[in-house]
């Protein structure tokens, strides 16, 4: 009964508001049920504060949806679509289809919350030529997870240094623990390691500037990572057979009490905790720091809205950009995604995991996006092919980083 | 071709074939699909093979035959999970190898060895296909044939190889072409088992194809397209062997 009279309602309010104002037409990926439930909420809400907007939704499969964005920004294109913050945008801003939000970030008249204030440092990768092509609405932290019981078995305090981290494989290893479990059947988990060890070797500029292209990959600062690498392949610090292992098979031999540690993003705990893992033996630390004096950044993928340059309903597109940078809707959201909200007005769940990474990144030299965000998409297929490559066959990583050299001269030419 | 699907696409003579010839992605899917072609070809005997063996009157092989032909039944795509599974090394083969003290082996994760283990999954399929044909060739058998046989005193291996075999040539011809193209298209199985992994050991010209033209981190259709050509060449030399032969045997049947 509710059910029809929910219907009957949507139906009389289509009718009602087609009369007097335009549909805002949104495309999303965001199919599976958490973020789904995040964005029913927003949409409902916003429905609510602007009954002047009918709000149509088409929700594509995750999967497919990259492919399908590329046909309809171009043939058809939405008022508002969700996509990435750093390079994964690059291709679209270049092509002409996003359509530039800096009026909103500038505080020219549109802004009724202060997003300038609250989102200021968030600017930097929705920035591509000095303009702002997006919003973003929710990021989570990248860390290290590991197993607090088995740290406690075996003496290990959290490790804030490099050589205390090496110490506490090799601890672990003694005591037939693998160190750090990883599964790179799908690569990019590999990526994260090497852009961990990157931003603490050579730091943040070092980073993207490495992921823009600037920098051969057979620099002696790129060697200098894969020295550190070195420390823990060679002595087989990671889980073996990773290149078998989806990333969520990876957590089994850690909830089995096999393995210790995971260089993870804040998603991978809902997984864990599913396995059986609770907050008494699981845990969450930050990379150790390697060249001593460099600022921590962090890997803080985020997730973005942007509006189409064909979109037909501007106005209320950036009205809905504006609505989701809001503190109250960001907390709102971010509750339900079990994430971080970007604006830093709005409260988090009381988690140990979100409120440990919260306070990471407020206190973040910067933001990486992730390898695969940062560097063209040809770029980090190959990159991180290269990495997986050499986490199995570490003496072959001359020939690896030639090989990606001449990758980077090709893409970034 | 360059062109990324978005921005305006730009002519650039034969730099993509030129490019092709010093990409050792390339040369490992080239060795791969040569790979895929000499060991799908077991196919073909292994087949025969088990269809002598079923080729009997006794109760319920029915039965038995409808078994040995539930692989050719089933989605390639679920047989590709199945065998993933297995392969993984929490799976089934690891774990056995563990218990009887070979440690854990994860195949999939082996570049030398991961493409015969696609092969060996997907040759799983072709064997029960192989097999049909030959069956349904040795139904139509001529009786006659093989009683005079038999009265000249040949039995065992020289009856098969002088009588039978030659009778169930159209099934060869037609079990050899399945299997040549069912190996060409290997499409499917690297898809699903690995994508071409680990670090692209396991590609073959279809899927690199696939991976350079329309994946996540592709988009390089000139580039694809090159890889397309090369793979049509291929498949064009043996469609005009194949049409030689079927031209020649038409000639000699009239």
């Amino acid at each position: 009964m509710r059910k029809i009279l929910a219907t009957l309602i949507a139906i009389a309010s289509l009718g009602y508001s087609s009369a007097f104002a335009g549909t805002l037409v949104i495309n999303t990926d965001l199919t599976d049920s958490a973020p789904k439930a995040a964005f029913d909420w927003a949409f409902t809400k916003f429905q609510e504060e602007n009954p002047d907007v009918t709000i149509e939704v088409n929700n594509f499969d995750h999967e497919g949806y990259k492919q399908a964005i590329r046909n309809f920004l171009t043939t058809n294109p939405p008022d508002v679509f969700n996509w990435y913050a750093g390079n994964r945008m690059l291709p679209f801003v270049r092509a002409g289809l996003v359509e530039d939000v800096s009026d909103i970030w500038s505080d020219t008249g549109w802004v009724d919350g202060n997003l300038t204030e609250g989102m200021s440092h968030a600017k930097k990768p929705m920035t591509i030529g000095g303009k702002q092509w997006g919003i973003p609405y929710t990021y989570y932290q990248w860390g290290v997870y590991y197993r607090k019981d088995l740290f406690t078995a075996n003496g290990i305090s959290v490790p804030t240094t490099w050589d205390e981290f090496v110490a506490a494989c090799a601890t672990l290893k003694a005591a037939g623990i693998t160190p750090i479990t990883i599964g790179s059947k799908y690569l990019w988990t590999t990526a994260g390691v090497f852009d961990y060890l990157n931003l603490r070797t050579n730091g943040y500029e070092f980073h993207m500037a490495l992921t823009k292209g600037e920098i051969p990959y057979t620099d002696p600062r790129v060697h200098a990572v894969f020295d550190k690498w070195d420390e823990l392949v060679k002595p087989g610090y990671f889980l073996e057979n990773h290149a078998a292992l989806a990333w969520q098979e990876a957590i089994a031999p850690m909830v089995n009490g096999e393995a210790a540690m995971y260089v993870m993003g804040n998603f991978s705990v809902a997984v864990m905790k599913e396995g059986g893992l609770r907050d008494s033996n699981l845990g969450f630390f930050q990379f150790p720091e390697i060249t001593p004096g460099i600022p921590m950044a962090e890997e803080a993928p985020t997730d973005t809205m942007h509006i189409a340059s064909g979109a037909k309903n501007k106005i209320d597109a950036k009205r809905f950009l504006i609505f989701l940078s809001r503190a109250d809707v960001q907390e709102e959201m971010n509750k339900t995604l079990g994430q971080l909200p970007v604006n830093s007005g709005s409260k988090v769940n009381p988690d140990p995991f979100l409120e440990a990474g919260l306070d990471m990144l407020n206190n973040a030299y910067a933001m990486a996006q992730f390898y695969d965000r940062d560097a063209p998409a040809e770029m980090a297929s190959e990159g991180m092919k290269g990495f997986q490559e050499y986490m199995v066959n570490p003496d072959r990583r001359n020939k690896i980083l030639e090989r990606l050299e001449k990758v980077r001269q090709r893409v970034y030419k | 071709m360059q062109w990324d699907g978005l921005s305006p696409a730009i002519y650039v003579g034969f730099s993509n074939y030129i490019e092709l010839l010093d990409d050792e992605y390339f040369y490992i899917s080239l060795a791969n699909n040569l790979k895929w072609l000499i060991f799908f070809m077991l196919a073909v005997p292994i087949g025969l093979g088990l269809a002598i063996f079923l080729n009997q009157t006794i109760f319920g092989i029915r039965l038995i035959k409808s078994l040995f032909f539930f692989p050719f039944v089933i989605s390639q795509v679920v047989i590709g999970i199945i065998f993933a599974w297995f392969y993984n090394p929490r799976g089934v083969i690891g774990p056995f190898l563990e218990t009887i003290g070979l440690g854990n082996y994860a195949i999939l994760a082996d570049e030398n060895f991961a493409t015969y283990g696609i092969i060996f999954a997907g040759i799983y399929p072709q064997i029960a296909y192989c097999m049909i044909l030959y069956l349904t060739g040795l139904n139509n058998l001529n009786m006659d044939q093989i009683e005079a046989g038999r009265m000249d005193g040949a039995k065992g291996l020289s009856l098969f190889k002088n009588i039978i075999l030659p009778q169930l040539k159209p099934a060869t011809f037609l079990a050899i072409v399945v299997t040549v193209i069912g190996s060409l298209r290997s499409f499917d199985m690297v898809a699903i088992m690995t994508q071409g992994g680990p670090w692209g050991s396991t590609n073959v010209l279809a899927y690199y194809m696939f991976e350079t033209a329309l994946s996540e981190y592709g988009y390089r259709m000139g580039y694809g397209s090159a890889i397309a050509a090369v793979l049509f060449t291929i498949m064009m030399f043996y469609i005009l062997f194949f049409i030689y032969r079927m031209y020649q045997s038409e000639k000699k049947g009239l």
